[in-house]
């Protein structure tokens, strides 16, 4: 099937005072119709930034760029407003990081679904009313044609984010970004909005990039996943694939933080890959990871070129590494 | 929202009460009133006559009590310059210094507002530079002085205003805009700042991801937030230029209740001073008053809490 997005070389720079940070470093992917595309990487690897830059929302003083920006045809980068603002809530959606500050004060719910509609489509008051209505139902809200009427601050993080999430699909998009749209709520409502997203995702057919700093939950969504780290795509490919077979150290330090029933106990910290991120401002030569890679060796100090295992999925690393016979001799 | 309404409502009468204390005492403060009643020439004798005629001898209380009473009715007795019943006086006057004050208070909103979001979207730009211009000038420079220099030019050198006078619309042109620029600074720098502000928000980020232009984004989900706090301090402002128009309406010579009010102090008419700066208070306390209401009304926050 057909692309609905392709992107290569994004990248995307802030100018600061101490020099530019390259926060976003030349990555590639596609996503295809009905295809859940997971992004995962640790905090600051540029995820949000990457969905914004698809958005056309990035803040202010960054600057993207780009080889390829594709969507269904439109270039992303030429697109003059209008047709960007035509795209933005009509075919692309987003569902933000932060639910608690992402619906508007000063109207109600309602108002803000409605609008969402309204934008794009000469249809009357009634009608969007109804599709609002239906959304916020099929979210899983009850008592929704009182809810239209209620203010942000009269809902719960877990009701503000389903609301976000019905209001991103007001437009039935063909693509829902959604940016760890469950890491600002309780534990318990987590699992039921990934499992809604998911579930309305198949229904309606959209493509989906989820990003998300659990690995569980790619596990269980995701067709195909792509490792972020310090704004470089370390790995990407099929999800059987980067689970079963992990080419890059810094893929298998995650796996191997996935908590395991019974061997982690309640509360204690999730093993992390001990280290820091190498700063990005002004170039980073070599393998960003270098600094936490059990297995660097003087060689990628040099560019590190992305490398395609014979199964298909890219990687980024020196070593063409066999879970089979580890080459270090630990992992 | 019926809680606060009470709550706001009980503390403006309370600043009511004591501010009409003060207007009453104003009588006392000023010197001996049947003396100044009775006038240069009158002996002891006259003087204790006025006194008693006019209940001057009777304790405080009672006469506050009289006073206030009779002001609640509308009734602040007579003015000693023109013998005609205050509240009829005032009234007049009234209505010149109201319109003014609309004007006024519309001139600075409609200056303030749209250069106050200008500023805030392109913030160091020209028309932020120019607008902090605007604003420190119109913080700097003294309303009377404004005035004259306003009456210099457009009265004088270009003989395009009247310089004085309340007959027609062309009175109000200088007046308002001395007062409206009064008003404007503390407009403008509250928008650009709340302007600011909102415009780093998550839901503005929001707005534009459903696809709202540009204009709906910055009017519809930004200002309405930025608004609030300055609906508030335009309806404190309101009340307060009803009452401060006085060094304008007297530049001018526009009559209106501040005219009078300056006249009347010149005149030691006390009756009209006082009801005046029972009125002019008022104002003030109405329009601070309204403007807690309006505060809690436009934030959905505060009105379904
Ligand atoms: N407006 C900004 N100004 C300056 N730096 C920024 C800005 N936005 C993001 N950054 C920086 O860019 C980097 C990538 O940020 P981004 O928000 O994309 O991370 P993320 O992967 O989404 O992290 P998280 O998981 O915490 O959401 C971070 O180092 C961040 O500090
Ligand atoms: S390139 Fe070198 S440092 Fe980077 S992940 Fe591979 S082995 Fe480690
Ligand atoms: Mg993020």
């Amino acid at each position: 099937m057909e692309n609905i997005l392709s992107v290569r070389g994004l990248t995307v720079d802030i100018p600061l005072a101490a020099g530019t940070l390259h926060a976003v470093r030349g990555i590639d992917f596609d996503v295809k119709r009905g295809e859940t595309l997971c992004v995962v990487g640790e905090s600051g690897s540029g995820k949000s930034l990457t969905s914004l830059a698809i958005m056309g929302l990035l803040p202010k003083q960054a600057q993207r760029s780009a080889q390829v920006l594709d969507f269904e045809g439109v270039d992303l980068q030429t697109a003059s407003n209008r047709d960007m603002r035509k795209l933005r809530g009509n075919r692309i959606s987003m569902i933000f990081q932060e639910p608690m500050t992402s619906l508007n004060p000063a109207y109600t719910i309602g108002d803000q679904l409605m609008e969402a509609l309204l934008l794009h489509r000469k249809v009357p008051k009634p009608v969007a009313r109804d599709r609002a209505i239906e959304l916020l139902e099929k979210v899983g809200i009850t008592a929704a044609a009182n809810r239209m009427k209620q203010y942000p601050h009269q809902l719960s993080g877990g009701l503000r984010q389903r609301v976000m999430i019905a209001m991103a699909l007001m437009g039935e998009p063909d693509l829902i970004i959604a940016d760890e749209p469950t890491t600002a709520l309780d534990v318990t409502i987590q699992a039921q909005i990934l499992r809604l997203l998911k579930d309305l995702q198949r229904e309606l057919n959209m493509a989906m990039i989820l990003i998300t700093h659990d690995l569980g939950v790619v596990a269980r969504v995701a067709d195909k996943v792509a490792i972020m780290y310090a704004g470089e795509m370390v790995e990407a490919g099929s999800a059987a694939e980067v689970f079963t077979a992990p080419k890059h150290p810094y893929t298998r330090g995650l796996l191997n933080c996935i908590p395991v029933p019974g061997k982690t106990a309640v509360g204690e910290h999730l093993g992390s890959i001990p280290g820091i991120v190498p700063s990005l401002i002004d170039d980073v030569d070599g393998c960003a990871f270098r600094s936490r890679c059990d297995e660097a060796t003087a060689q990628c100090a040099s560019d590190i070129p992305a490398r395609i295992s014979p199964a298909g999925h890219l990687y980024r690393c020196v070593h063409d590494y066999d879970m089979n016979q580890p080459k270090s001799g630990k992992a | 929202m019926l809680v606060y309404t009470l709550k706001r409502l009980g503390l403006a009468l309370l600043v009511t009460l004591a501010v009409s204390m003060l207007s009453f005492a104003l009588l006392y403060l000023s010197g001996d009133p049947a003396a100044a009643i009775a006038g240069e020439t009158a002996n002891a004798e006259d003087i204790e006559a006025v006194r008693i005629y006019y209940g001057f001898d009777r304790p405080w209380v009672v006469q506050y009590g009289e006073w206030m009473f009779n002001a609640i009715r509308g009734d602040f007795g007579t003015s000693y310059y023109f013998k005609l019943p205050v509240s009829q006086l005032v009234a007049e006057r009234l209505s010149v210094t109201m319109l003014l004050g609309v004007c006024g208070i519309s001139f600075a909103l409609l200056t303030a507002v749209p250069l106050g979001v200008a500023a805030a979207v392109r913030p160091n730009s020209i028309i932020d530079r120019i607008a902090l211009f605007l604003s420190v000038m119109g913080q700097a420079m003294p309303s009377f002085w404004f005035g004259l220099v306003l009456i210099v030019l457009f009265s004088i050198k270009l003989r395009i205003l009247p310089p004085s006078g309340s007959d027609n619309w062309q009175n109000f042109v200088m007046p308002t805009i001395v007062l409206g620029y009064y008003a404007m600074p503390a407009i403008m720098r509250l928008t650009r700042a709340g302007m600011l502000d909102v415009l780093g928000a998550d839901y503005v980020r929001t707005a534009r991801a459903k696809g709202a232009g540009e204009f709906r984004v910055m009017f519809k989900h930004a200002l309405r937030n930025a608004i609030i706090p300055v609906v508030s301090l335009a309806a404190v402002q309101m009340g307060f230029m009803l009452g401060g128009s006085i060094v304008v309406e007297s530049i001018f010579a526009l009559h209106g209740a501040g005219y009078l009010a300056w006249e009347s102090i010149g005149r030691n008419d006390l009756p009209t001073v006082q009801a005046l700066i029972l009125v002019f208070s008022m104002f003030y306390i109405v329009f601070t008053f309204l403007s807690d209401l309006l505060n809690a009304w436009l934030d959905p926050r505060m009105r379904v809490g």
